[in-house]
């Protein structure tokens, strides 16, 4: 038996090969333009572990939204995570350094959990909720956080070094990034749990009826994207090895808009993870190729904003046409 | 040997309305159960207690002669109890075979969902149905019938014993009902148990080997269906008195001020024809879902329609322009009071303007002083019992909050006003106030376009019954004529002829 397979249908498959096109597109013109983009010392590294961060935010902000909800709070959770994470080794630096990493992520975890029980109890708007802990999160770091920062020297070089370096000349970050994608797709297309997700977002009503347990449900996620929210801390620290209390500072928005650029509908129940994966990285590479081109950082978020619309318009333009694709197939 | 199903003396509220009282129903292994009675009897709600949706407040609830006490939807499934929901319950973006194995994918011994195998089971169900659907397809833009298959095929997946159909077949084609009582009938001689609601006697008669009749939220009486007949069913359905309404007083009826012609939507309704006359109440009476509220907000422009003329006065109202027909003197009181008749986070007395904030209005500015006059006139007017006229629309009772809906609309001074089930959930007292007002309303030469589902209000209200069935107007029916087995029996069967109104 064949599936048969309209052209939208295509279209809609190949929304992950036309980012892919437009990634590498987007390198090929950046490098010809300023060769030293791509071919200078650790420009590929550069290219391929800047996206790391992007990454396991968008993952983590996708599930979310594929569940009908969104967590605008993760930017400052990053923030959090991080100073949690190079403040640990600054009090402790007799600690391991994986134990370091285990407590952050298990740190962005908790902030995550708040956010998941508060919606999933209280049944208020994840909107409102973590408009709340975006500011919440961003005021605890402000307090503990002061006018300190950071400072390289707490940092070991073995951590920084993480960054650097890689496994056959791919990144560690980058390795990092692709088990959390392939993680989270093995999750949310081959496990029960995961398609319950999606089941909730498409359709809550029924959710209910049908006897999911839709507060569990609804937890889940924040504590995903908490978590991942987390590991983007750690990546941060070891990219960067400083920061101060604005680490992460509307990284959210562009986490949302990796999601969206990556075909997560934003009214829940579809999208694929490795469609987030190539948003986040596609976005990623924007915000590094712009400035080379010498585009004014105005400019770059007009692009990104123009991408946001595009990618929901060209949706919305597409749930149409299935539509009455569907309607056609009900009257034949 | 005890019964598969066994329910006594269940009750529900919510709040301080009894959605059941007393409810009572037995169902047997290897039979089909017809559950009927009017729109608000209680079958749905039955039917969510028996599902878990609901908890119920008191009464038995057995099982296999066993006493069961759902606490949520898995655990009736878990019992072995499945349900298909007047309104469908798939999730559109999966596929047909994950909305059928939705929280029980079979796993591969890698811990991955095996869909290959599912796929199959699900090819199997739905062709053991009858109807093989791409188990690949995503479940939006299925048609209902498919969808109920789908359903079904859950049900049978789940092993079911106890399957319940709500309306299943109010949206379904001649073939597919009939394909849907084999199915049924089929699961019967599989000895599962077979609860079937409808409203088309025709059906319950062919398909049915029991009947349970209900009327407001009590059991009225079960019998074999070989032992009744189609009016002693309706009778056990409606009757009760209509003494203690509040009938409608004598008006002049005068010049005819709606005149709807032809009116039709494609799926929807079709050809609708009527006329409303100054000092006349008209009743569109009918089950839910037969297209009444379609047809009125189609009258009013809120709804698009396909073809046909609405008149008022003569005058031709453009269509799917409310604002036209508010113009031309049209009021509409909606179904939902909460979610269409009011801003509910606004003031009594900007919910009372809010039709004639032009005219309220001084210079293009409204300020809540200039909305005290009018508003506390009409609040006078309608007796409307709030603290104060700044108090937000939600406080209220359900009866006062319809006032301010009425309010609203006699403020604007109009010569029709179309209301849709002007009392549900309001308490007795507050109804009959509802009905003297829109009564004083129609002696004052207003024409009223009056919707309701409970037949006594019809019948107490109504100078003519207009019965809708299936998007068709089936009889016009003089108040002189009225009667309940009358109307109910219009509405649930074909017109032998067209409708001449």
């Amino acid at each position: 038996m064949t599936r048969t397979q309209s052209w939208w249908e295509w279209i809609f498959r190949a929304r992950e090969l036309s980012l892919i096109v437009v990634i590498v597109a987007l390198v090929v013109i950046t490098t010809l333009t300023q060769p030293q983009y791509l071919f200078s010392e650790g420009g590929v590294r550069d290219l391929l572990r800047t996206p790391a961060l992007y990454i396991a935010l968008a993952v983590g902000e996708a599930i979310v939204i594929i569940t009908r909800n969104i967590d605008l709070s993760i930017g400052s959770i990053l923030g959090l995570s991080a100073y949690f994470c190079g403040n640990l080794f600054h009090q402790a630096p007799a600690l391991p350094i994986p134990v370091v990493i285990l407590l952050t992520v298990l740190f962005g975890g908790i902030l995550g959990s708040v956010n998941g029980l508060l919606v999933a109890f209280l049944k208020v708007p994840a909107l409102v909720i973590t408009l709340g802990t975006l500011y919440a999160y961003r005021g605890i770091a402000v307090l503990w956080i002061g006018g300190n920062f950071i400072r390289p020297e707490w940092v070991p070089k073995e951590f920084t070094q993480l960054a650097l370096s890689g496994l056959f000349g791919v990144p560690w970050l980058l390795i990092v990034a692709v088990v959390v994608v392939l993680l989270a797709a093995w999750f949310m297309t081959s496990r029960r749990t995961g398609r319950e997700l999606y089941a909730i977002g498409s359709n809550p009503d029924a959710a209910v009826l049908y006897g999911l347990r839709t507060r569990r449900l609804t937890l889940l996620p924040f504590v995903i994207s908490g978590t991942l929210a987390g590991v983007a801390g750690v990546i941060y620290v070891s990219i960067y090895a400083t920061g101060d209390s604005k680490v992460g500072l509307g990284l959210e928005l562009q986490a949302v808009a990796a999601a969206v650029v990556g075909g997560v509908a934003v009214v829940g129940g579809a999208g694929r993870i490795w469609g987030v994966a190539l948003g986040a990285f596609f976005l990623a590479t924007l915000t590094t190729a712009l400035p080379v081109l010498s585009i004014p950082s105005l400019w770059q978020q007009a692009v990104v904003g123009v991408l946001i619309v595009g990618a929901i318009t060209l949706d919305r333009v597409f749930f149409v046409v299935r539509q009455r694709q569907a309607r056609k197939g009900l009257s034949a | 040997m005890s019964h598969l199903l066994e329910l006594h003396g269940v009750a529900k509220g919510f709040g301080q309305v009894a959605a059941l009282a007393s409810a009572d129903l037995v169902l047997d292994a290897g039979t089909i159960h017809a559950l009927v009675g009017e729109n608000g009897a209680g079958k749905s709600t039955l039917v969510k207690v028996i599902g878990g949706v609901y908890s119920r407040d008191a009464g038995e609830f057995l099982l296999d002669g066993e006493s069961v006490d759902f606490r949520s939807t898995a655990d009736a499934k878990h019992h072995g109890i499945a349900v298909i929901y007047q309104e469908p319950t798939l999730f559109p973006d999966l596929t047909v075979a994950e909305n059928i194995f939705v929280g029980r994918q079979p796993y591969t011994r890698f811990g991955t969902i095996d869909r290959a195998s599912m796929r199959r089971s699900a090819r199997e169900l739905t062709a053991q149905l009858g109807v093989p659907i791409d188990p690949d397809r995503e479940a939006r833009g299925l048609s209902i019938a498919d969808q109920q298959i789908v359903e079904i095929a859950k049900a049978i997946s789940l092993n079911a014993r106890v399957l319940i159909m709500d309306e299943p077949t109010a949206a379904l084609s001649g073939v597919e009902v009939d394909r849907l009582m084999g199915v049924a009938r089929q699961l019967r001689d599989e000895g599962k148990g077979v609860i079937f609601i409808s409203h088309r006697f025709d059906e319950v008669f062919a398909l049915c080997d029991t009947i349970t009749v209900m009327r407001d939220g009590r059991y009225i009486a079960t019998n074999p269906i070989a032992d009744v007949t189609v009016d002693e069913i309706i009778r056990q359905m409606v009757g009760r008195s209509v003494e203690n309404l509040f009938p409608k007083e004598e008006a002049e009826i005068g010049h005819v001020v709606l005149d709807v012609e032809h009116l039709s939507r494609a799926g929807v309704f079709e050809d609708v024809s009527f006329q409303v006359r100054s000092g006349e109440i008209v009743c569109l009476a009918g089950l839910v879902g037969a297209g009444r509220s379609e047809i009125a907000r189609a009258v009013f422009g809120v709804d698009r329609y396909d073809s046909g003329t609405v008149k008022i006065d003569g005058t031709v109202v453009p269509r799917h322009r409310p604002a036209a027909a508010m113009a031309l003197g049209m009021g509409f009181v909606p179904e939902d009071r909460r979610k269409q008749g009011l801003a509910m986070t606004a003031g009594v007395a900007t919910n009372i303007t809010l039709a004639i904030r032009n005219q309220v209005a001084k210079a293009g500015f409204i300020t809540s002083k200039l909305e005290q006059a009018p508003a506390a006139e009409w609040a006078r007017r309608l007796h409307v019992k709030t603290r104060a006229l700044d108090t937000h629309a939600f406080m209220l009772s359900g009866g006062n909050q319809q006032k301010v809906v009425l309010a609203k609309w006699l403020a604007t001074n109009p010569k029709l006003l179309i209301v849709d089930e002007p009392t549900r959930g309001i308490d007795v007292g507050t109804k009959a106030e509802v009905h003297r007002l829109i009564s004083e309303l129609a002696g004052t030469g207003v024409a009223v376009l009056m919707i309701s589902s409970e037949l006594p209000e019809v019948l107490g209200m109504a100078d003519r019954v207009l019965t809708v069935r299936e998007g068709r107007l089936t009889a016009n029916i003089a108040r002189v004529d009225a009667s309940a087995e009358r109307v109910m029996f219009a509405a649930t069967h074909a017109p032998d002829s067209a409708v001449e109104t």
